[in-house]
């Protein structure tokens, strides 16, 4: 861990702190509220507002998430150096591509 | 307390084994006093280390009963709460033989935590008055009197599982050397501080203040390290 990934790191959690309380409230208003996935997927569709919502989550979590398995696998297994890196980077756009395409399917019309 | 104690001393290196000696007890006995009985009367093959038996030079560090200590500042009475003691190297270094555990890394990361002074006046200059009232200075007080015993070191999570962080003792005496108005090396230490295996590895796990003899305080030292290499970052100076 160095200081840029401490940041990055740092950052991601500090923007995923509402994010997170926000996804929570979500939930519960959509299951006490006996939404169906065609009511969620008619607010959710086109709208800029909820892409950028859960694009940002994603990026965010997939930054965080990335940075952190980083750490575990230098200490954890002993992984070193350019595989370190490479596992981080690996990792991390798994769960960008993975997270982004769980968005795309709510919000593209 | 029972005339004799049962002492468990480890002995060879890392494949070695505990040996069991029966140390006669006496008034205010400290863990190195046994250790020393034992070399003395019993084996004297023992190896261990120790200098000054006061608390002062840091050589005699032990694991004793699963906790590092300075033996020489442990009453054996204090450990000894069951009849038995097991003294043996410091964990997280290699063993030489015995009790004497292979200290060269533990130092030679000092070196690449920037932890010697780096001077800004010559000989020829005179000497800069620094007050001891000043913020940067008693941040410095409040780390200095480390010992460089490595209890620390051998009490750390993140050395035991990452061989390139510096730990916390180089990252305490860099501390003192950030607040140091005196030292002109800040930039070099800030940035060797700021790279994989400097402060930010630390988990803030906590052992090192909870274990320091001199009752110190590294994770804050870590924690300040943390502050001064992130706002120099964000800056563009790293």
């Amino acid at each position: 861990m160095n200081v840029r990934l401490y940041v990055l790191q740092r950052a991601t959690a500090a923007i995923m702190v509402p994010l997170v309380l926000a996804h929570i409230a979500l939930i519960f208003y959509a299951t006490r509220h006996g939404l169906s996935a065609a009511e969620i997927l008619a607010r959710t569709r086109a709208s800029i507002g909820w892409a950028a919502f859960y694009g940002l989550f994603v990026l965010a979590a997939a930054t965080h998430g990335a940075i952190g398995v980083r750490t575990l696998a230098g200490e954890w297994a002993g992984i070193k150096g350019g595989r370190l890196d490479m596992l981080m980077w690996g990792f991390g756009l798994m769960l960008a591509a993975l997270g982004l395409r769980a968005v795309a399917a709510v919000v593209l019309p | 307390m029972a005339a004799a104690i049962e002492v468990s001393i480890w002995r060879g290196k890392a494949d070695g084994r505990y040996q069991r000696f029966m140390v006669p007890l006496h008034e205010s006995q400290t863990v190195l006093d046994v250790v020393t009985w034992v070399q003395r009367n019993a084996d004297p093959t023992l190896a261990y280390r120790y200098a000054c038996r006061v608390g002062m030079c840091g050589s005699c560090a032990m694991t004793v009963n699963g906790r590092p200590r300075w033996t020489c500042r442990t009453h054996i009475a204090k450990v000894a709460a069951k009849g038995h003691v097991e003294i043996g190297p410091l964990a997280n270094m290699p063993i030489i033989k015995d009790l004497a555990c292979d200290m060269a890394a533990f130092f030679e990361k000092w070196q690449r935590a920037k932890g010697t002074f780096a001077p800004s006046r010559s000989r020829r200059d005179p000497i800069e008055r620094i007050s001891p009232t000043t913020a940067p200075r008693l941040a410095a007080d409040a780390a200095i009197e480390c010992i460089n015993c490595a209890v620390c070191y051998a009490a750390c999570d993140t050395v035991r599982w990452n061989a390139d962080y510096v730990g916390p003792a180089a990252l305490n005496r860099a501390w003192t050397l950030v607040n140091d108005v005196r030292d002109a090396g800040q930039g070099k230490r800030l940035a060797a501080l700021a790279a994989d295996g400097g402060c930010h590895a630390c988990h803030s796990h906590q052992s090192c203040q909870e274990h320091c003899p001199k009752a110190l305080n590294p994770i804050a030292s870590i924690a300040g390290l943390k502050r001064r290499t992130v706002e120099a970052y964000v800056r563009g100076e790293l």
